[in-house]
């Protein structure tokens, strides 16, 4: 009978710790499949160092994390995109107000099979393929074979800002809609006529790939993603920002998970995980949005 | 005395309530899908939704909403797998009910109903690592995500539904019309054929119905399997988008109450009538084999 009562107090004990800990110190973050593997990673080590403290990470797509952000379902949106005007104005009209903060730099890569001879692409040359005006590799001096394109789907932030940096019209409905960086991967390791496009943190310790080197218009020096200063100081054509979304200045346990992201301590393990640290333009343009 | 008809009246009318919630329910999801899809249609002609094949709502350009591709995608997988189905689950039924010795049908029973179990991400896993590079090879394609894979996935989730009703149904002819047809000379094929099958007819019909509806409503292995290109699909060796999977990765993250959220919950209606349809058809011919066999 004391035991029983023993082992009751002990759950009760537990149910009230654990729900003092959601109330307290549980951070939600939802949105980019480009992004999930680095913030998970970022966040335990976080947790390891800041035991107590509680960071619940899910995916689906920085379209799926803005859209939890708008109707306040995470804090932080993981988001390979910048917000369009017409999210933002949803969500202020849900008293939210978006803050953006960049946590890393990513050369979205162009990646094709290391089966096929090609290498180098201009920008051109990928909105061309990509639109599904080129169809076969021998139109761009590769071999006599039609090219089968993998990209992602329209919940997917890197779908977005592909669409807008590169093709500036639709893309090709021929092209596969894979569910995720890592099955593009996969996808074009198998398939010697793909080609495909991923963060640049899925490309660095795969073999059986070509990551293309991309230069910004024909003439141009052809640069690789997999270079940390071109990316960082932008030379490379597909550099992007990946973000983070907040709603309004924040406080507590988010501002000081953001800040252990943007650590010296935070940047290393961005890069380990195959991204870059931010240069110092960003860093002014997060100290101002976090109201530093 | 009393006290038990007072008993009897009320398990009645639970029953009762439990079969009326089962239709609430159904009229309650119709009513969902007709007042959400409605809106949409004040931008989206009906008959741009029904007859065109462009589907693309998040355009550069300007939104499409035609649903003919994923329509036909629909049918192509689904049709696909019955196709592969069928005969293969007819015949492992009536190899479980004729042939099989008590003991391998012990074994193999628990095992098909596994076979149910298995969660269809794994079975898209399957489809990706190992059933689309072993098609791509065979056909000497680069890629497996197309129409096949996904056909012999849907296929292979479908059979054991298809297998076990046809059993039961084959089971429950009547051990004299087998006899009878041994007696005078039958062999067991033909009496598996000439008598056995056709007598449960309607049992297999409703089987292979039943596998229907799973294959038509099956999402995420066709999501992963398929390549889900929106493109009209032109061959079985082509990638396709079924309806399921288009809802399934648009509705996350389609902002609520605009014109491409309704027009989802619209692909979601004609879903929901296309099985209402099947499930009506495979009754109306249960309902005519049994007053015939009467």
């Amino acid at each position: 009978m004391k035991r029983c009562l023993q082992v009751l107090a002990g759950i009760g004990l537990g149910l009230i710790l654990t729900t003092n800990l959601y109330a307290r110190e549980m951070v939600q973050i939802k949105g980019s499949d480009t992004l999930i593997n680095l913030v998970q990673r970022l966040s335990e080590v976080y947790m390891e160092e800041n035991p107590g403290k509680f960071i619940a990470i899910t995916g689906g797509g920085s379209g799926t994390g803005i859209a939890g952000l708008i109707n306040g379902k995470c804090d932080i949106a993981n988001a390979s995109r910048l917000m369009k005007s017409k999210e933002i104005k949803q969500a202020n009209s849900r008293k939210i107000t978006p803050k953006r903060i960049v946590i890393a730099m990513d050369g979205l890569s162009v990646i094709v099979n290391d089966r096929n001879p090609i290498s180098k692409l201009t920008k051109d040359e990928l909105g061309r393929i990509f639109r599904g005006e080129v169809t076969n590799w021998k139109e761009i001096g590769g071999e006599d074979m039609s090219i089968t394109l993998y990209g992602r789907q329209s919940n997917s932030g890197t779908f977005v800002f592909f669409k807008e940096a590169i093709l500036k019209a639709d893309y090709s409905q021929k092209m596969n809609r894979m569910n995720g960086n890592a099955q593009i991967v996969e996808a074009v390791k198998q398939d010697v006529s793909g080609i495909g496009y991923v963060g640049v943190g899925y490309v660095k310790k795969v073999t059986g790939l070509t990551v293309v080197k991309v230069a910004s218009a024909s003439g141009k020096k052809y640069i690789s993603p997999l270079d940390a200063e071109d990316v960082k100081s932008g030379k490379y054509p597909i550099t992007r920002p990946l973000n983070q979304y907040l709603n309004g200045i924040p406080k507590g346990a988010i501002s000081h998970f953001i800040a252990f992201e943007l650590s010296e301590k935070g940047q290393r393990i961005v890069e380990e995980e195959g991204f870059f640290p931010i240069p110092s333009e960003y860093s002014d343009f997060n100290n101002k949005n976090l109201g530093m | 005395m009393k006290m038990n008809k007072f008993k009897e009246k009320i398990i009645h009318s639970l029953f009762f309530f439990n079969g009326l919630l089962v239709v609430l329910i159904l009229l309650g999801i119709f009513a969902l899908l007709v007042f959400t899809a409605l809106p949409g249609f004040e931008e989206i002609k009906v008959t741009e939704f029904l007859f065109k094949s462009h589907w693309n709502p998040t355009s550069y350009v300007k939104p499409a909403y035609g649903i003919v591709s994923m329509l036909v995608s629909t049918l192509m997988v689904t049709f696909g797998a019955l196709l592969i189905a069928i005969p293969l689950g007819i015949g492992t039924a009536a190899y479980l009910t004729d042939l099989a010795s008590p003991r391998v049908r012990e074994i193999a029973k628990p095992i098909i109903e596994i076979l149910a179990g298995i969660p269809s991400v794994v079975i898209g896993f399957l489809g990706i690592l190992l059933v689309g590079p072993f098609i791509a090879r065979l056909f000497g394609l680069h890629n497996g995500l197309n129409a096949i894979n996904g056909s012999v996935l849907l296929a292979i989730m479908a059979l054991p539904t298809i297998i076990s009703l046809s059993e039961d149904a084959l089971k429950s002819v009547p051990k004299s019309y087998t006899q009878a047809s041994l007696a005078l000379g039958a062999t067991k094929w033909q009496t598996l054929v000439k008598i056995k099958i056709p007598a449960a007819c309607s049992g297999i019909l409703a089987a292979c119905m039943l596998g229907m509806g799973r294959a038509i409503g099956e999402t995420m292995t066709v999501l992963m399997a398929t390549g889900c290109a929106p493109a009209m699909p032109k061959s079985f060796l082509g990638s396709v988008r079924t309806m399921t999977s288009t809802i399934a990765i648009e509705l996350g993250e389609v902002p609520y109450n605009t014109t491409h959220y309704y027009a989802l919950f619209g692909v979601g209606l004609v879903l929901f009538v296309i099985t209402f349809i099947v499930n009506m058809i495979s009754d109306i011919i249960l309902h005519r084999h049994e007053r015939k066999t009467r």
